[in-house]
Formats: structure tokens, C-alpha cells, sequence
């Protein structure tokens, strides 16, 4: 990050990316005591260490704007501004969860704020999300639809199938493929003849790209540039996010060499624990003189309060009822 | 009482459902080099619970292949393999995922034989695994037997202990016909009896696990143990239920069925899965056109209510039929 870059932001725009990458992460981390006492039951796919994606894409949407996500999607979720309280109860299979308790941590939503939908069949909403992006053009609407998905996803066809008839209707899609090098247990070499996903774009006349996913605001203009793009009926756009998690696939466990799940080099994950989005963004902020370090206290503090209300609200909330396990099956 | 058919005891040892299958694929593999694995977390300890461990060590990555997340595509490569005079054996760790390839299996695969006069068959084992429960919800805890029973050109196996899931799956393996094997991970961890050699259990024919008289329960999977702890109950109350495992939901052992019906004269079906067109209402139709006279009373089906799978435990726990269901259901049939 330039300084010039720096310069172009204000800071409270800056202190905002900063504070939700925080909250992200906190949300995620304050999930592992939950899980591993058993309070928290559905599958958790953590977020840790890819706040910045969710982050800087987001900045650059509006509230119309539609996103569409995976099963590892409570940063996209909050970032496009899903409740963080709907989102714990959610998790806690909580009748005020966003989902009403029916779906958990997998399968979040906040109509409202232009989330249509996260859920974990891999590469199954890439194809809603370009179906979003169409309804916008038929209502001659300046939405975008943003897609996020990861490099295991890129193994689907439905995805090369999106591409093109997304291309091929000049369709205000942004493809967020979030590339953490991993597929459940399957290493990117295993599944990838090369490590470069965002090429398979081009093909189609896609604008394509990749950029550093643990930089905030380097997806910030990335994100920025393709909405340009997009706005301009000049889309779609694919963007490869680099990036790592450092929580392993599911749960707390992290998917160290040697333990049961045995997938990931433990120095690989040091390694990437230095390019972590947050402590990064952090220096850079105090180095800039736009935090001092009391201030970044006093914020954890703020949201760390926010986390412990949402979990809360989550535990003092009533489960679904019995009687209602019929409801939602169709619309009335 | 007898809740198990008589095997001869020999040279069997207590092994788990998974290992059970891990030793079918194995020794078919070590048998006949036509047959390979191929798909999502085969080469992993875990992914597939236990069932796929130590293959990669011994095989190779020629005949254990494990895959991108590409179900369709691999579906269709295995099925062309099959088509080529292998024998692959393709797992989808979760049969929610399998959707994505029910063009390959439903559209070719089973139809491949008949739409070119019996030219070639695809001799595949497609295996789709069940994984339901733990807040899992919609997308993670389908039960879909019966959306592939229902294909023409596809047999369909659902064994319930560990003998069955190792000799059913080497039958499937043998078969010159696509087998949709379903298994869940419910059972995995089930103990049983099983040859340490390899055998076979004939597709098609079910078992009776426990003779009766006053009603006929006939279940199949993991609904099996279900149905075990109903019978269980129900003699503490004087009922005498006979237990019927299907083993095979295509071809289907009406033989056996038929002949339990007519003597109990009473039946509660018990499937896994969603009650329209339902598994148990292919068994009630079929028991209803053919033996109707002998119904004493009104058939009645256990299954899942036609309800997405919900993620709260607080719906979890009464979405998913147990054997107090099963038992409710029968004293309902005996006005008990
Ligand atoms: C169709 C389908 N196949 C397989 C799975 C199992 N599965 C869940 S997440 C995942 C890997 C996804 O990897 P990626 O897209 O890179 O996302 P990441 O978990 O790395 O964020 C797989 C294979 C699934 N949910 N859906
Ligand atoms: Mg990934």
C-alpha cells in the first residue's frame, strides 16, 4: 500500500474498513469456545483470515446491490450489512436467527440489505447470482450482483456455463472468487492444473483479474474498478482474491499436518499468519497516523461488547416452535 | 430373540459398517484390476468417514482417484470408464452433492443399455452417501433413494449392517448394470459379523430379520435399527411384529414381502426418506395391487414429513422418525 493510496481515503472511511474487518474476525473467533463446548451445533465454516474480501467488496457495493454467498459466508454477510445478532442466533438454531432457526451458520440471508442468500451446495448460487444480475437488466436497474465463491468452486461446471451467458448478455455480475489455496482437504495443485484461476474469464471477454485478498484496500479498488465496469454495462468481471484461512475447512480445527485432518504445513500456515488482513491494515493505520493504538483498544473493546450482546440475544432467544416445523415450506 | 439371519460364525470377526466397505473395495480392487475409485475424499482418512482409509496407500493414484469438486463431469469420465470395460466405483460423499450429476447417472448411465438395443452396459457403482442430522439443514440431509429407485435402468441398494454393506457393494461392483449403492453415515459405526473373505449378498433379495405374526414392518438402512428397537418394544407389549430389511429397493424382494403380508395381513412401511412418491408408497402400492385381500387393515407409512431438513435441533428432533413412531404406528394398525 502507497501512501498515496492512503491519502485518497478518508478516515473515517478507513476506520469503518478497519472496524468491520474486526468484527468479522471476532464474530468468527468467539465461535470456537461455542463449538467446541457443543453449544454451537451446525456446521461452522470460519472466515478468520479473509475479512479483507468481504470488507473492501462490500465498501464498494451500495445497499441494492445484490450478493450472493457460500457456506463459508458470515463475513459476506455482515459486511453487506447483515445483522450480527440474527447471524449468533442464526448459528444457535434461533427462532430470531436470520433464517428462523432453519438453516444455521450454513444457509444465512438478509433480503433487506441485498444478501439473497448464502448457502453451501459448492458453486450452487453463482448461477443465482447471475440470474439476479439479469432481473436488474430486465428492470433497467444500476444494481450489481456479486458472486463469491471459492477455488473449489471453480471445479463446477455451472460455473463456465455462468460466465459465458453472463458475458454473452453483458450481465452486471462480478465473479469473487475467493482462492485460499484449499478445497476441504485437497491442496489447489490437486484439483488445478494451475494456480491461476481468474484466467478462465478470459475466454469469454471477461474482464479478469487477480489481487491480493489480504490487502483491504487493494480489494477495495479492485472491487471498485469492476463496479465501474459493471455500471457502465461493460460487465461482468471476474476477480480472483489471493488469500488464506486460518482457521482449517470447518469448525476450529485447523488442518495441521500431523494432526487427524492432516492437510496443511504447519509453516505454510505461519507463513500466511504474517500477511494476516487485519494486524497488516493495523500498522498501516498507526504508522499513518489514523489510529493510535489506545483508539484500536477502545474498538476492539466496542465490538468485543457488540459480540457478547448478539450471543446473548442469541441465548436468550426462543427456539422454533414444534408446531411450526411445517411453516415456510411454501409462501402462504 | 433373533434379529439376525443365520450366518456361519466362521472366520467372521466384528468389523464396522465402514469397515466393511472399506474391505469390499479393497478386495475388489486387489481382485480385478478393471475396478477403481474415484471421486470427492477418497484418498482421505476422514472425508468418507473411515470406508476409503489406507486405499491410496495400497493402490496408487491410478485406482483410488480422488477428484476436484466436479461431481457431474466425474460422474460422466466414470461412466464413460465403465462404458471402456472398467468397473469404477464413483463416491459422492454427501448424495446431496450427487445432484449435480444426475444427468450422467439418469440420463446415461441408465438408459445407455436400452437405447442402443443392449449394445453396452455401464457396469458403475455410483455411491451416495446420506449425512443427515447435526443441524446440518436443507442442503446436507437428503435422503434421495427414492428419486433414483424411481429411474428405470438403475438398480438401487440400501444395506443396514456391516454384512450386507460388504457383500451388497461387492455384488454392486460385479453387476454389468449402473447400482446406485446409498449408504448412511448413521451406520457407520455399527459393529456386525463379516467373512473376512470376500463375498457377495445377491441384489434383489431382501432378508427377514425377525419372523412374527401380527404385523409385517418392512424398513430398509438405517430405518432398519429403528424398526429393530420398535420390535423390541412392541413385544414388551405382547405384539409379534415380523421385521423385514429390504436390502435392495430395486429390484424389489416382493417375493418375501408378499409372503410376510399374507400371513401378518398387516403393514407399516419405514423409509428414510420424504413420503410423497416415497419409497413406502412404491412398497404400499405394490403389496395393495397384488395382495390386497389380505390386508386386515389400512397400510401406514414412517417417513420423513414432506419438510425440508431443518437446521435447529430444536426441529431436528422431531423431524426425523424413531421406533417410537414405528410402534405408535402399529398399535394404531392393532388398535392397541
Ligand atoms: C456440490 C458440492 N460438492 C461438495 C461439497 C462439499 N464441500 C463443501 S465446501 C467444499 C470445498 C469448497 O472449497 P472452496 O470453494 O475453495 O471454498 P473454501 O471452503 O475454501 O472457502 C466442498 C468440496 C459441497 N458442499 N457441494
Ligand atoms: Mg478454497
Amino acid at each position: 500500500m502507497t501512501s498515496s493510496i492512503m491519502t485518497k481515503y478518508s478516515k473515517v472511511f478507513l476506520k469503518q474498513l478497519y472496524r468491520m474487518m474486526v468484527q468479522i474476525r471476532l464474530c468468527e473467533e468467539s465461535l470456537v469456545g461455542p463449538i467446541l463446548r457443543g453449544e454451537v451445533k451446525c456446521p461452522v465454516h470460519l472466515y478468520t483470515g479473509e475479512e479483507a474480501i468481504a470488507t473492501g467488496v462490500c465498501a464498494a457495493l451500495s445497499e441494492k446491490d445484490y450478493i450472493f454467498g457460500t457456506h463459508r459466508s458470515h463475513g459476506h454477510y455482515l459486511a453487506k450489512g447483515g445483522s450480527l445478532q440474527k447471524l449468533i442466533a442464526e448459528i444457535y438454531g434461533k427462532e430470531t436467527g436470520c433464517s428462523e432457526g432453519r438453516g444455521g451458520s450454513m444457509h444465512i440471508i438478509a433480503p433487506e440489505k441485498g444478501i439473497l442468500g448464502a448457502a453451501p451446495i459448492v458453486a450452487g448460487t453463482i448461477s443465482l447470482a447471475v440470474g439476479s444480475a439479469l432481473a436488474a437488466k430486465i428492470r433497467r436497474e444500476k444494481r450489481v450482483s456479486v458472486s463469491f465463491f471459492g477455488d473449489g468452486a471453480a471445479g463446477e461446471g455451472v460455473l463456465y456455463e455462468s460466465l459465458n451467458f453472463a458475458a454473452l448478455k453483458r450481465l452486471s455480475v462480478i465473479f469473487a472468487c475467493e482462492n485460499n489455496l484449499y478445497s476441504t482437504h485437497m491442496p489447489i495443485r490437486n484439483c488445478r492444473p494451475e494456480n491461476n484461476v481468474f484466467k478462465i474469464g478470459i475466454p469469454f471477454g471477461i474482464a479478469s483479474f487477480r489481487t491480493n485478498g489480504n490487502e483491504v484496500l487493494e480489494v477495495y479498488e479492485a472491487t471498485k474498478k469492476a463496479v465501474g465496469i459493471c455500471r457502465r454495462n461493460r460487465g461482468p468481471v471476474f476477480i480472483e482474491f489471493m488469500t488464506y484461512r486460518l482457521r482449517g475447512h470447518v469448525g476450529p480445527d485447523d488442518n495441521i499436518q500431523g494432526t487427524r485432518t492432516d492437510i496443511r504445513p504447519k509453516e505454510e500456515i505461519e507463513e500466511w499468519r504474517k500477511k494476516d488482513p487485519i494486524k497488516n491494515f493495523e500498522k498501516y493505520l498507526i504508522k499513518k497516523k489514523i489510529l493510535k493504538q489506545k483508539e484500536i483498544e477502545k474498538i476492539r473493546n466496542k465490538i468485543q461488547k457488540k459480540v457478547t450482546l448478539a450471543y446473548k440475544f442469541a441465548k436468550e432467544s426462543p427456539y422454533p416452535k414444534e408446531k411450526d416445523l411445517m411453516k415456510y415450506v411454501f409462501k402462504d | 430373540m433373533c434379529l439376525r439371519i443365520n450366518l456361519k460364525l466362521e472366520n467372521m470377526r466384528k468389523v464396522t459398517y465402514a469397515q466393511a466397505i472399506n474391505e469390499a473395495i479393497y478386495q475388489t480392487i486387489e481382485q480385478d484390476n478393471r475396478v477403481f475409485v474415484i471421486g470427492q475424499g477418497c484418498t482421505s482418512p476422514w472425508y468418507v468417514g473411515s470406508t476409503c482409509q489406507g486405499l491410496i496407500e495400497k493402490f496408487g493414484q491410478e485406482r483410488v482417484i480422488d477428484t476436484p469438486v466436479s461431481e457431474n463431469a466425474i460422474t460422466g469420465v466414470a461412466v464413460g470408464a465403465a462404458l471402456a470395460k472398467m468397473r469404477p466405483i464413483v463416491v459422492h460423499p454427501r448424495i446431496d452433492f450427487m445432484l449435480y450429476a444426475t444427468d450422467p447417472i439418469i440420463n446415461e448411465a441408465a438408459n445407455w443399455h436400452y437405447m442402443f438395443g443392449g449394445k453396452l452396459s455401464v457396469p458403475i457403482v455410483i455411491w451416495g452417501i446420506i449425512n443427515r442430522g447435526g443441524e446440518q439443514a436443507a442442503q446436507h440431509s437428503q435422503a434421495l433413494q427414492a428419486i433414483f429407485t424411481h429411474i428405470p435402468g438403475l438398480k438401487v441398494v440400501m444395506p443396514s449392517n456391516p454384512y450386507d454393506a460388504k457383500g451388497l457393494l461387492v455384488s454392486a461392483i460385479k453387476d454389468d448394470n449402473p447400482v446406485l449403492y446409498i449408504d448412511d453415515r448413521w451406520l457407520y459405526k455399527i459393529k456386525g459379523n463379516v467373512p473376512e473373505k470376500i463375498y457377495s449378498v445377491p441384489i434383489g433379495k431382501g432378508k427377514r430379520i425377525r419372523k412374527g405374526k401380527d404385523i409385517t414392518i418392512v424398513a430398509s438402512s438405517y430405518m432398519v435399527w429403528e424398526a429393530v428397537g420398535a420390535v423390541k418394544g412392541l413385544i414388551k407389549g405382547g405384539i409379534d411384529a415380523e421385521l423385514i430389511d429390504l436390502r435392495s429397493l430395486k429390484p424389489l424382494d416382493t417375493e418375501l414381502l408378499f409372503a410376510s403380508v399374507k400371513k401378518t395381513g398387516r403393514l407399516v412401511v419405514v423409509d428414510g426418506g420424504w413420503k410423497t412418491c416415497g419409497v413406502a408408497a412404491e412398497v404400499s402400492a405394490l403389496v395393495c395391487e397384488n395382495i390386497f385381500k389380505y390386508l386386515k387393515a389400512p397400510i401406514r407409512r414412517i417417513t420423513l414429513p414432506d419438510i425440508p431438513a431443518p437446521a435447529s435441533s430444536a426441529l431436528e428432533s422431531i423431524y426425523y422418525p424413531k421406533a417410537k413412531d414405528i410402534c405408535k404406528a402399529v398399535k394404531k394398525i392393532l388398535k392397541k
